[in-house]
């Protein structure tokens, strides 16, 4: 299970250059480029890819940030901007199926960018998880066991209420024969990590808690070997969590792409 | 006569008064910007169904949705005999419907039962309030108006209640006694046991049974007149207000299009934007929000089940999503009078923004949508949150620092951090 990875990944412009089209493409997002625990994740959703044998691309250096950041914090000038400028690229590619490793970009993609001229069948990452499974081309075989192991999942606003996503994440769990654990709240009614709506990007307004603080508990009652993830923001937000109450050691915060790769052995 | 006429007058008034309050409510929410709410009229009518009659999202929570649902059934089905207290109060009639027999037995036997539920309801609810103290029910929007408010809504209805069923006791013992008027109709299986706490004599009798009946059908009537100023208002938004809630994701948020012709005209010189007009960007105040943002505040009943979801709330920030509708119906109403007053309602150095909602409490939320998901109404805090924050960051370019250097890092680098755009692909290359 090396971090490297032992494929190429292919962009669009190669593809295009080859005259070839992908099945897919895989929309990386800003934290999934840059940040250095979300590329993890990254990796993971490229070996999942590359395992089942599905064309894909990713967009590289043509990538940019979707806007959502900029649009959630009540800039719709530069949400506009990116939005358009990204869909002249994805339009000039003919990009047909869209998979993202972010809620956020996915729900941008999704519903904010039609109105602009930019429609494409989009899904999350757990999405495609899902339909694999569903489709018999992975099994969590190979790899490591996640048999009996407690694991608890946090739904990200943007794919859980945002966008009404709650089965796909739990479906990659599921065929894990691991020991899913709901929080008190957790699907329509789960709490956010405290990212989301730009707070990534700035410190906390003055409260007597850090929301992430006061999710990370609710995750700790469960006493699980794994917190669960599918956003690079809420992956953030939970393992700041999961150290500042000493428990890194014990518990683990890992995004179901990451724990998918792994049971197979990727 | 004199009490038919009497009866009359005063009907008239309570409607004619209710009416003109409702039209200004009307006027006040069409102050706010164009909003298209009436595509897909088939999915709106399920949603209000479902939302509105069925109150499905109130089933959330147990206790309070099934108590809610008595009070709100005895309130629906009970004014079936609003109807007959009508008709007997025009024509001098008593009891109108009694020629019905059966029938008009159980449906005075299902209104008494139903109207002990009422009672019974509210009663809890005032204990809820007052007693158990919910942390729901407090929070700095709720301390004065508000809190009584709530408390003069139930009691007005244990009131009403209690005049109903004590009219059914007095009005079942001058049956049983024989009065002259007082035929032997109704089925009484909750007011017999208010019979023997009545005076015997016919006199005393048919005083109480007509101050009761006179007490129930102007407290109604001084109720309806009471909705305008009150958070009870939910009574009859609640269906417009579902009928025209959003239907699209929770995570979409409105494209603005006065922007998207700007941004059109920056990337391609020979698109020709149509004349602005005129109006900013986000929402200073609430002529700036949209009508459906308006038609929410006067939406809102102000439980609360919003701001105890919300995650910046519950960790002690000041944003309250209650207090965000709350404050735009105040400052909405006060807009109202000053156009009552002066025919202009802006000149007043108010705004929605900073002399109702802080700077602090739009830059609070997270935009998780708890929220409008809790809301068992469909009414939408968050749209307005993010209305004000397009005002403060596009029209003041005033945004807390760290936010703005997001938005350099983006305009520059296309990422909201500070990395070179050519080293987006390096997770691929790298270990």
């Amino acid at each position: 299970m090396s971090e490297q990875l032992n494929f190429e990944v292919p962009t669009m412009a190669e593809l295009l250059a080859k005259g070839e089209e992908p099945e897919i493409l895989f929309w990386v997002g800003c934290a999934g480029s840059y940040d250095e625990r979300a590329q993890k994740t990254t990796r993971d959703i490229c070996k999942i890819l590359h395992h089942v044998g599905m064309k894909y691309a990713v967009l590289g250096t043509e990538e940019s940030c979707t806007g959502d950041p900029a649009k959630r914090a009540g800039n719709e000038f530069l949400f506009q901007m990116q939005a358009m400028t990204n869909i002249e690229v994805l339009n000039a590619y003919n990009i047909k199926k869209i998979v993202t490793g972010c809620p956020h970009c996915f729900n941008t993609i999704k519903n904010e960018y039609p109105g602009l001229g930019g429609t494409y069948e989009v899904i999350h990452h757990t999405q495609l998880i899902q339909d694999l499974i569903n489709d018999g081309k992975l099994k969590a075989e190979g790899g490591e066991s996640f048999k009996g192991k407690k694991i608890t999942y946090h739904d990200p606003c943007y794919l859980g209420r945002g966008n009404g996503v709650y089965e796909a994440p739990r479906k990659a769990l599921e065929v894990l024969d691991a020991q899913l654990v709901e929080m008190k709240r957790c699907k329509s009614n789960g709490l956010c990590c405290g990212a989301g709506g730009a707070q990534m990007f700035k410190e906390p307004e003055k409260g007597n808690k850090d929301i992430n603080i006061e999710r990370i508990e609710e995750a700790l009652e469960t006493q699980p070997q794994v917190i669960a993830a599918s956003c690079p923001f809420c992956m953030t937000m939970l393992r700041d969590g999961v150290k500042l109450k000493d428990q890194d050691q014990n518990v683990q915060v890992l995004d179901i792409a990451e724990i998918t790769a792994r049971a197979n052995g990727l | 006569m004199v009490l038919q006429i009497l009866f009359i007058a005063i009907a008239l008034a309570g409607v004619a008064l209710f009416s003109y309050n409702l039209k200004k409510v009307i006027r006040n929410i069409r102050i706010g910007r164009a909003a298209n709410r009436t595509d897909q009229p088939q999915k709106r009518m399920m949603t209000m169904v479902k939302v509105a009659l069925g109150q499905t999202k109130m089933f959330f929570r147990p206790i309070p949705a099934f108590l809610h649902l008595i009070v709100y059934a005895g309130f629906v089905i009970i004014n079936i005999e609003v109807l007959e207290i009508m008709i007997d109060g025009i024509f001098g009639t008593h009891r109108v419907f009694g020629g019905m027999g059966a029938l008009y037995n159980f449906l005075i036997a299902s209104f008494e039962i139903l109207a002990l539920g009422v009672w019974l309801g509210c009663a809890i609810f005032l204990v809820r309030r007052n007693i158990i103290k919910l942390k729901r029910f407090s929070g700095v929007e709720m301390a004065g108006w508000p809190k009584s408010d709530a408390n003069y809504i139930l009691i007005t209805e244990i009131l009403l209640m209690t005049a109903f069923l004590v009219m059914n006791a007095a009005d079942a013992k001058l049956q049983a006694m024989g009065a002259a008027h007082y035929t032997a109709v109704g089925s009484f299986p909750v007011s017999q046991f208010l019979m023997n706490l009545l005076p015997n004599t016919e006199g005393a009798l048919i005083a109480i049974e007509r101050g009761c009946w006179w007490f129930h059908i102007i407290g109604i009537f001084g109720f309806l007149n009471y909705l305008p100023y009150s958070k009870h208002f939910h009574i009859m938004f609640a269906f417009p207000n579902t009928y025209f809630s959003n239907l699209e994701p929770k995570g979409e948020f409105s494209n603005m299009q006065s922007v998207t012709n700007e941004v059109k005209a920056m990337l391609d010189p020979s698109f020709t934007p149509p004349e602005p007009d005129g109006s900013k960007f986000g929402a200073k105040d609430v002529n700036d929000l949209t009508w459906v943002n308006l038609m929410n505040a006067y939406t809102c009943t102000e439980c609360g089940r919003c701001t105890s979801v919300c995650p910046a709330n519950i960790t002690g920030k000041l944003l309250s999503p209650r207090k965000i509708m709350m404050d735009t119906r105040d400052r909405l109403e006060e807009v109202g009078k000053n156009i009552d007053k002066t025919g202009n309602g802006f000149d007043d150095g108010k705004s929605l923004i900073d002399t109702y909602i802080s700077r602090e409490e739009i830059w609070a939320c997270t935009s998780c949508n708890a929220c409008t998901q809790a809301c068992p109404i469909n009414i939408d805090p968050l749209s307005i949150i993010t209305e004000l924050r397009r005002y403060a960051v596009m029209e003041e370019s005033q945004a807390p620092a760290s936010i703005n250097a997001m938005l350099g890092n983006i305009e520059n680098n296309g990422a909201p951090w500070k990395y070179s755009p050519a080293d987006r692909l390096n997770w691929a290359k790298e270990s």
